[in-house]
């Protein structure tokens, strides 16, 4: 028990906190911005995948760190517009858009990987963000600047969701379209709008573990962080403040269970530790089922004439 | 742009959209083709000849379509019931689990019962244990709402992280010198060739008549009709007196069923033992296959050939000419975008303001 408190009470514990919910905190925005707009975006684990790629490619070939940022975002947006296409557009399936988007994101990446770098045994390497060690803030100094980004976008997020009138116009496509249609807003237009900047924020995330977190980019290294977003944002109530909240909670939860592996005392097998993150997901997702308040148009396609 | 749904089809369009899907498809992959620096003809004709073009060839094909096929067997009777299981990539691999544990355990005694039971044994295990992985998350969707889309995600992790510790500890296989493999089955349980010299073996009968099963099921029998009611309108389903919470049990049921049958068939036919990479993706490439299909039992059959086809032409094809073996998820996934797309087009017309 007392090596517990010790962990606790150690800052780099804190540290690893924040650096693990940064990801999370970005793509839990961007898909509370989607579902917000009534559209459900499974395409996340692929775009996160796709940001790390090109934004780490851009920094590779010589781009300044932000330009990398940059770049990732824009891929994010392309991919949102495709899904945005797919499912405002052609009101084709959400569920199958996102997943099909998720698997030919995944896809382009690895191969735009293995056609730039065909024979190289060790991943080539970039210079990542350094820490901001002019802050004077205890925690925050020991993370980089796009931790900054991600704390930052939760209260711009929130201001813009409920106190501007596209906030406005965004909720309302997602809870009931035909009232947003006859108030003039364009379902089709503002739910774009969010697709496209929501997956902009999913591609940054993916290349913060390129470009911050780590200094190179492997295969499988977004591993199911993109679906936990997806959980996250229900276990939020879709409010920028409880994502946040749950980012941390669940980096938490995530960097203990990394410490508690490395006690001696320890014997349970080190798998169960790994599974913790995941069944906490789920545990989270039933224990809020039963208040979650989904916005009411989310996943119903809207045709403009149809009811 | 705005959608206006068509009087009728005609059936020039219904021709020309599969076909207008495919060419795009190629389109797009020769773009990337050209990135990579080989000759576009070259390459596609690399990829058809090692995907089909030989014995040889056919028969990987055929090996790598049984799996396939039992994975999109179960989205598409799941996706049919509005049950969206992205798990099937768990569930094939607690089936696997299940039957190491029944046909390869216990010290090789098979716990001295005859051979063709303990098959049956082996199979029904795997089966249940895919079964019941599905069952949790579709009673938390019945009962509390819970979307099952991301419960089944996150099980997926979950039950590798399981594999991995059982590949550690209970199941291990002692003489495999730290390789992370589990014991071998028993060899009578082991699935015989189709053809001799080759790997492709009677699993493949199993996934057919599996299929041939599941369409029957689907068109002739009151629970395939409730299955399609759900589907079409949960509520409608219920006023007309179809009890959904059972509906979607027995789908889940079904669904999880199937892919880990497809598990315990894998194992049985092609690798006899569990490994943590036994699966390069079969659970999510059947979700593919069923869209594809249009969610066609019938249909699933003749995708999975196409997308294992693909896949084993790409693997031959690259060691020719250097394209990423990559290449093949990127034609799986412009495919399936590019048929959901013709499809509706094929319904609806798009006018642009």
């Amino acid at each position: 028990m007392t090596e517990f408190f010790d962990i606790l009470a150690n800052p780099a514990f804190w540290v690893a906190v924040l650096r693990i919910a940064t990801p999370l905190i970005l793509g839990t925005l961007g898909v509370l911005l989607c579902e917000r707009a009534g559209v459900l975006n499974l395409g996340i684990e692929g775009i996160m995948v796709a940001g790390a790629f090109t934004g780490w490619l851009a920094v590779y070939g010589g781009a300044p760190l932000w330009a990398g940022v940059a770049v990732a975002a824009l891929t994010g947006a392309a991919l949102g517009l495709l899904h945005a296409f797919l499912t405002v557009g052609l009101a084709l399936s959400q569920h199958v858009s996102g997943l099909g988007i998720t698997l030919l994101a995944t896809a382009l990446s690895y191969y735009g990987y293995r056609v730039s770098f065909p024979k190289v045994s060790t991943p080539p390497t970039i210079t990542p963000f350094a820490e901001m060690s002019w802050l004077p803030l205890p925690i925050l100094a020991q993370q980089t600047a796009m931790t900054l980004l991600a704390l930052l976008a939760v209260p711009v997020i929130a201001y813009v969701l409920f106190k501007t009138p596209v906030g406005l116009a965004l909720r309302m496509v997602g809870e009931n379209p035909q009232a947003a249609e006859g108030q003039g807003v364009s379902v089709a237009r503002v739910r774009t709008g969010a697709i496209v900047a929501g997956s902009a924020l999913m591609g940054v995330a993916g290349s913060f573990l390129t470009l911050s977190a780590f200094n190179a980019f492997f295969f499988n290294m977004v591993n199911g962080r993109g679906w936990i977003c997806v959980a996250l944002v229900v276990f939020a109530s879709w409010r920028p403040g409880k994502a946040l909240l749950g980012a941390l909670l669940f980096a938490f939860f995530d960097a203990l269970q990394l410490r508690l592996q490395q006690m001696n005392d320890v014997v349970l097998p080190y798998q169960l530790y790994l599974m913790l993150p995941y069944v906490l997901s789920i545990v989270a997702l039933v224990l809020v089922a039963r208040k979650a308040s989904y916005p009411q148009a989310l996943m119903k396609p809207y045709r403009r004439g149809e009811r | 742009m705005r959608l206006e749904k068509r009087s009728h089809s005609s059936s020039a369009a219904m021709l020309l959209a599969p076909l207008g899907a495919v060419a795009f498809t190629l389109m797009i992959s020769a773009l990337l083709v050209l990135w990579a620096g080989a000759p576009v003809g070259q390459t596609y004709g690399l990829l058809l000849k090692g995907g089909f073009g030989s014995v040889f060839a056919l028969s990987e094909t055929l090996t790598r379509a049984i799996p396939l096929m039992l994975t999109g067997l179960a989205a598409a009777v799941a996706f049919k019931a509005r049950l969206f299981n992205i798990g099937a990539e768990g569930q094939l691999y607690v089936g696997a689990m299940a039957a190491v544990a029944v046909g390869g355990l216990h010290g090789g005694t098979g716990f001295d019962l005859p051979p063709a039971l303990l098959f049956l044994l082996m199979m029904l295990a795997a089966a249940l244990a895919g079964a019941l992985l599905l069952l949790g998350p579709a009673l938390m969707k019945a009962k509390l709402g819970v979307d099952e889309v991301v419960t089944t995600l996150l099980l997926n992790f979950i039950v590798l992280l399981l594999v991995s510790l059982m590949l550690d500890g209970p199941m291990k296989d002692p003489s495999a010198m730290g390789w992370p493999q589990s014991v071998a089955l028993l060899g009578d349980l082991e699935l015989s060739k189709l053809i001799e010299q080759t790997r492709v073996h009677t699993g493949l009968l199993w996934a057919v008549a599996l299929a041939v099963g599941l369409w029957a099921l689907m068109k002739y029998t009151v629970l395939g009709f409730d299955i399609r009611a759900v589907g079409a309108n949960p509520r409608a389903a219920a006023f007309a007196g179809v009890s959904v919470t059972r509906t979607v049990v027995l789908v889940a049921l079904l669904s999880g069923g199937l892919a880990g049958l497809a598990g315990a068939i894998e194992v049985a036919g092609r690798t006899s033992y569990l490994t943590l990479d036994m699966s390069p993706g079969y659970g999510y490439s059947g979700i593919v296959i069923a869209m594809l299909a249009g969610l066609h039992p019938l249909g699933v059959v003749l995708g999975s050939v196409f997308v294992a086809g693909v896949l084993v032409g790409a693997d031959s094809m690259s060691r020719v000419v250097g394209v990423p073996t990559y290449i093949a998820d990127v034609i799986v996934a412009t495919s399936l975008i590019s048929v959901l797309v013709a499809t509706l087009l094929t319904q609806y017309k798009v006018k642009l303001k």
